[in-house]
């Protein structure tokens, strides 16, 4: 008998803080099987952001910041160019890198910088209780829009992948979901692609991952990815919006 | 090492660059983009990382990440950029970070105008971000004492993990003095410096080491933690309280009717007032804090002689570091303010009928 | 023997794991775990095809999957 699955080496042996059936588990997992798989752990670091996952320094088992809220580009930035030899990444959900975060993910992605970014998309805010994101879609209920995203008052939300393939410098940009097992076999090979160019030094790599929010949504884990599927998939399609190394622009 | 003529934000430059800082994040801003545009030119020279932020606060949180990986690391920028900054601060002195961070500061509040003030006292040294924390502020008067500042910063930024801030002001940035710089560091002695430390920054795990998980972070969820974090900071800000305080005095002694408080440019300024007093005979000193945080209270305190009727404390704002001086001297004698704003600086003139007044 | 094993200390019931499993052989234990979760456990590990629905759909990091 041989062990073909387990807990990867990269995650420490903390439990993760997140509600049961949120799919931020299932991203960390992704990255870190990358890590494993390759064999980067004593190169690796990580920036945690402000949000459900601010503790994602505590998950990962390498060395890890903590930023300030939206800035973890930033942070990601400085901490790759003092010490290029390392592979770096930033986490980041949707008030932190669509909201705050729009300036620092923009400017990193269009510097080029040699950094992984992976996004995690639930169309809410969870850590702060469920209120609206940029991402909230149109006449979605959340804390701050009881009455439902008025897009005439507000606007739409923001498809984080489609602004950042307007620029030029990005190397790879994928859009994956986490919402079934065959969903999260695809969306590992997105991931371990982007760890593998980083690791290269290809230039920026950005995965976004379309994810749930049982807490704050109001449904059970299982019914959360129906309503991800339903809902979210039509607006937040899945698809390589850039992908230098396979020739696409 | 001859002298060379530089202007101020030049020179801080170059001697930032000597003292072995190969990182530097910025935004451009008036009155310190001369600083940023020779970065820009001089980084690349020496191998170093020069890089143009989006804005300050995406400078400050590059910085945060490259002290977080232990390398010596500077960003530059003025009063309504410095703001921005602030939160970044609250987090690096809250991880322990070392970094340099220099004021060039202008008129405000708000986007005020362009020219020399020192209204930002307030921000750099009661705390310009939120929380409990403190940073070594070093305040220059001269381009030459700007320039030995830069490695003085980093050397400090080393020794106690914190943010350390060099408060300029515009006049300084600007004007050109001969400065005699320093010889720069080696290769050698700036690859040792950037393993300094090791022991908690992000850096590789050796292949075969038993594996290092070191967090950079401010975020102590359970109370009795963090309450334990700040009093150990405290701690260490003791220290730097009782180590490191710098100032200096002019003409100071037993003769003294008045005693002067300025810093920075303004203290310039009041020397030369002071001068032309002594020569109509009249005796007053000038004690200058070069360190505004930790502040010489003791050596205000005790630079007041036994004729002394009354402090005078100058300054190019509304009386900010007037709050210090008046903690110093205790209500032991009475302490007088006058200061420009509006980013005027005063003249000698002005100074010595001001100081003529009180004879 | 394939099997998988749930390591009740990471479990939160999430109930995920169970609709992965094409088998339909994972249920929630009746015993609790130290948070107070019904945790999954296997009950017919002699039908697992060791598939690793399971293990890929475990936001915790619970399944450990054998052949």
């Amino acid at each position: 008998m041989e062990v073909i699955a387990k807990r990867p080496e990269s995650l420490t042996k903390t439990p993760f803080t997140y509600c049961p059936g949120c799919l931020h588990g299932v991203a960390h997992r992704l990255i870190a099987e990358a890590i494993d798989e390759q064999g980067l752990i004593n190169k690796m670091a990580g920036v945690a952001p402000v949000g459900c996952s601010v503790f994602a320094y505590k998950f990962f088992n390498f060395d890890m910041a903590q930023a300030a809220h939206g800035r973890a580009p930033a942070v990601a930035t400085g901490i790759k160019r003092a010490r290029p030899d390392m592979h770096v990444f930033a986490y980041q959900g949707d008030g932190d890198l669509a909201a705050i975060g729009t300036a620092e993910i923009v400017h990193a992605a269009n510097r080029g910088e040699h950094i992984s970014v992976f996004f995690v998309n639930n169309a809410i805010y969870g850590m702060t209780g469920g209120q609206m994101a940029p991402t909230t879609l149109p006449d979605m209920k959340t804390t701050t829009s009881p009455y439902g995203r008025k897009v005439d008052d507000i606007g739409y939300p923001i498809r984080v992948c489609e602004l950042l393939a307007t620029l030029v410098a990005p190397y790879y940009i994928e859009r994956v979901s986490l919402l079934s097992p065959a969903e999260i076999i695809k969306a590992k090979k997105a991931v371990s692609k982007a760890i593998q160019y980083n690791k290269e030094g290809r230039g920026f790599t950005f995965i976004e991952f379309v994810s749930t929010c049982p807490t704050n949504w109001g449904f059970d884990p299982v019914k959360s990815r129906d309503w991800a599927r339903e809902n979210m998939l039509p607006f937040y399609k899945p698809g390589v919006f850039r992908d230098k190394g396979e020739g696409v622009e | 090492m001859s002298k060379i003529l530089m202007k101020g934000n030049e020179a801080v430059a170059e001697a930032a660059i000597r003292a072995g800082c190969r990182l530097y994040f910025a935004y451009p801003i008036t009155p310190q983009s001369e600083l940023i545009e020779y970065m820009a030119k001089m980084m690349p020279k020496v191998n170093g990382t020069f890089l143009q932020a989006e804005s300050e606060v995406s400078a400050i949180n590059m910085v945060y990440g490259a002290a977080g990986a232990g390398k010596r690391v500077m960003t530059s920028s003025s009063s309504p950029g410095i703001a921005l900054k602030m939160e970044g601060v609250s987090y690096m002195a809250g991880a322990e970070l070392p970094a340099v961070i220099i004021n060039v500061q202008r008129g405000g509040p708000g986007l005020g105008d362009i020219q020399p003030s020192q209204g930002d006292y307030f921000q750099a040294t009661k705390g310009g971000g939120h929380g409990d924390y403190r940073m070594i502020v070093l305040a220059p008067s001269s381009v030459q004492e700007f320039a030995d500042m830069a490695a003085e910063a980093f050397d400090l930024a080393d020794k106690y993990r914190n943010p350390v801030m060099i408060l300029a002001d515009g006049m300084l940035g600007q004007m050109m003095e001969p400065v005699e710089f320093k010889p720069a560091k080696t290769q050698e002695e700036i690859d040792a410096l950037g393993n300094i430390h090791n022991s908690w920054c992000i850096c590789p795990n050796e292949d075969g080491d038993a594996k290092h998980h070191h967090e950079i972070n401010s975020l102590e969820i359970d109370p009795s933690v963090l309450e334990k974090h700040v009093n150990e900071l405290y701690e260490k800000y003791g220290r730097i309280e009782r180590d490191e305080v710098r100032f200096d005095t002019y003409n100071v002694s037993d003769d003294n009717e008045i005693l002067c408080v300025a810093w920075g440019t303004a203290s310039r300024i009041v020397k030369s007032a002071i001068n032309e007093l002594t020569a109509q005979g009249k005796s007053v000193g000038l004690i200058r804090p070069i360190t505004c945080w930790p502040f010489p209270y003791e050596a205000v305190a005790e630079a007041i002689g036994p004729k002394v009727r009354k402090v005078y404390v100058f300054e190019l704002n509304t009386g900010q570091m007037l709050d210090d001086v008046k903690i110093a001297v205790q209500g032991k004698v009475p302490v007088t303010f006058w200061g420009k704003v509006g980013g005027i600086v005063f003249t000698p003139a002005e100074i010595k009928e001001k100081l003529e007044a009180c004879f | 023997m394939p099997r998988m094993t749930v390591d009740p200390y990471y479990c939160k019931g999430c109930g995920l794991c169970i609709a992965a499993c094409p088998k339909k052989i994972i249920r929630f234990s009746e015993q609790i775990n130290a948070k107070g979760y019904h945790y999954a456990e296997c009950f017919k590990q002699d039908e697992c095809i060791a598939c690793r629905m399971c293990y890929q759909t475990c936001p915790d990091g619970a399944i450990t999957v054998e052949k």
